[in-house]
């Protein structure tokens, strides 16, 4: 059944129904299968990828490294916890190399990320240190290449 | 002024030019149109495939290959060809590298069919094949295959079909119109039919990998069939590669000798940038051909439930990317149909006639699109269908 789980995560919208057939499977097994995977917190959600550079908002994002003290019994836990809760936060990782969490933050403004960076995440107890990435462009997210919408250039040949 | 005419090749004046160029035209000129027309991928090579190419071009390697193809390249397809379907074949002396399937074809049909000869010809079929009997001044010998069997090639048929002037049976399975496969059972009473006879075969089997009830199998399996076919094959279809014109043939020495020759004189090789990438595919493209038939496969299951709950008979195709459905419920020739579904819904689908009159009642649908653009024209075709029912 994890080709649901592919299939639904490179395209969302496709239905119980679809999937059933595409696969060779009922539309009840389907459901049954896709239910399971909520309740058991597989797929964790349904979202759609917008390139906001395309739309009238003002928008910018940041990737931030951060160097956190881990607390002992609890590590690296409490510490990014805490960073979830800001709604601008966009995602949270622990991650090997260099550097502890590895933080996406969107905000209106260049100004709105740096007062989040400078007065909530640096003065937080535990954090070493931050570095702060602007995002300039981007080519490609979650496996979607942004840019101009591919044209269909194959030829109708015989 | 000069009369072309007395002075161009009777023969190839004499060819009908495919008859779907005027439909392709008018759907060219309709840029909101949504089509289920092309005959290629939507893949676009996997990457691997294409840096193998461009790592070719940065160290230079632009000369000419040998003229069968690089050694390299024919071991690798030797051993892809063992490995996917069994077959067994010499890299040095029965396999030669050709631009794309379309001159394998070519290739072993001017070595083997010579004038007043009969080339039996399975149809629906691709559009090529009955020109190419035609220059080699053969004579095409065509059988109907039924939506009743299929459209799979019958023992009965075969047999009311061969005559003392036959010489080769064109098989082109899977089948681009219509998505039919030949299972083992009819390889085998095909074989059975040919053994002991001076008949030889041309298997093209472009669309090998793509089968969706079991692996294909290949008619040069079957006892005594080895010696007396060829097989036609290529990348095209397989990794996505179109573009790259890489194919080959895979045939007995003695036939290769030949072929050879008419391969040096007409093409000298296939392009070298081509060849370096397809090493790439045989040595790491196995996985891509499964992900892109697992997609292909359902696409194929969707579109084929989707038109017969719209009331379109369809037979369920086994291989390729196509469907080919009945279409001739609604008192329209499939000409007609295609074109009215084009300017009244703005959906392009091929007329079954484009591949021979034997097409006429049935259309092909090419799967080769994303589902998301499949529901659209599907949606469409429904709304067409609603209001011709009316």
């Amino acid at each position: 059944m994890d080709t649901i789980l592919k299939l639904l995560e490179e395209n969302a919208q496709l239905t119980a129904e679809q999937l059933a057939v595409m696969l060779g499977k009922s539309e009840e097994e389907v459901k049954a299968a896709i239910k399971r995977y909520e309740d058991e917190g597989v797929i964790r959600g349904y979202t759609a990828l917008v390139d906001w550079d395309k739309t009238d908002r003002e928008y910018v994002s940041a990737i931030i490294e951060i160097k956190v003290t881990p607390q002992r019994d609890r590590g690296f836990d409490r510490i990014a916890e805490k960073i979830i809760n800001y709604p601008e936060v966009k995602s949270v990782m622990l991650v090997s190399g260099g550097f502890d969490l590895l933080v996406t933050i969107e905000g209106k403004t260049l100004k709105e990320v740096a007062y989040f960076v400078a007065n909530k995440l640096a003065p937080m107890e535990g954090v070493l240190s931050t570095a702060t990435h602007f995002v300039l462009k981007k080519y490609k997210d979650k496996g979607i290449v942004y840019g101009a919408p591919e044209v269909d250039e194959r030829g109708n040949i015989m | 002024m000069i009369d072309y005419g007395r002075l161009l090749s009777p023969k190839v004046q004499a060819l009908k030019p495919s008859g779907i160029r005027k439909f392709f035209d008018m759907l060219d000129e309709m840029k909101d149109a949504v089509s289920l027309t092309v005959g290629q991928p939507d893949f676009v090579t996997p990457w691997h495939i294409r840096e193998a190419a461009i790592e070719s071009l940065e160290r230079g390697r632009t000369y000419y290959t040998s003229n069968s193809g690089l050694a390299e390249l024919r071991e690798e397809i030797a051993r892809y060809q063992k490995r996917r379907f069994g077959l067994e074949y010499d890299p040095r002396s029965e396999i030669i590298v050709t631009i794309g399937g379309s001159e394998a074809i070519d290739l072993a049909i001017r070595t083997i069919v010579c004038p007043g000869d009969e080339v039996i010809l399975p149809v629906p079929a691709f559009v090529c094949y009955e020109p190419l009997i035609r220059l080699a001044g053969g004579e095409p010998v065509l059988i109907k295959t039924k939506e009743e069997n299929r459209f799979r090639l019958t023992p009965d048929e075969l047999r009311a079909a061969i005559t003392p002037k036959t010489k080769l049976l064109i098989l082109p399975y899977p089948n681009n119109p219509t998505g039919a496969v030949m299972g083992k059972e009819d390889v085998a009473a095909i074989a059975e039919i040919l053994c002991g006879t001076d008949i030889l075969v041309l298997s093209d089997e472009i669309y090998a990998e793509l089968t969706y009830n079991g692996k294909h199998v290949s008619i040069a399996l079957m006892p005594g069939m080895r010696e007396r076919t060829v097989i036609a094959a290529g990348f095209s279809k397989a990794y996505a590669m179109t573009g790259w014109r890489l194919g080959y043939t895979l045939a007995p020495a003695e036939i290769t000798r030949q072929m050879a020759k008419v391969h040096q004189f007409a093409i000298m090789c296939a392009p070298t940038q081509s060849q370096y990438a397809a090493i790439e595919a045989l040595r790491a493209g196995d996985e891509d051909i499964e992900e892109m038939k697992a997609e292909y496969d359902r696409r194929r299951r969707y579109i084929v439930d989707r038109l017969r709950k719209l009331g379109l008979p369809c037979f369920e195709p086994e291989g390729a990317f196509y469907v080919f459905p009945n279409i001739g419920g609604f008192g329209m020739t499939s000409e007609q149909f295609c074109e009215r579904l084009l300017f009244e819904e703005k959906v392009a689908i091929v007329p079954g006639t484009a591949f021979g009159e034997c097409g006429e009642g049935f259309a092909r649908i090419s799967y080769a699109y994303s589902i998301k653009h499949i529901d659209t024209a599907l949606e469409r075709i429904g709304k067409f269908i609603e209001r011709l029912k009316k």
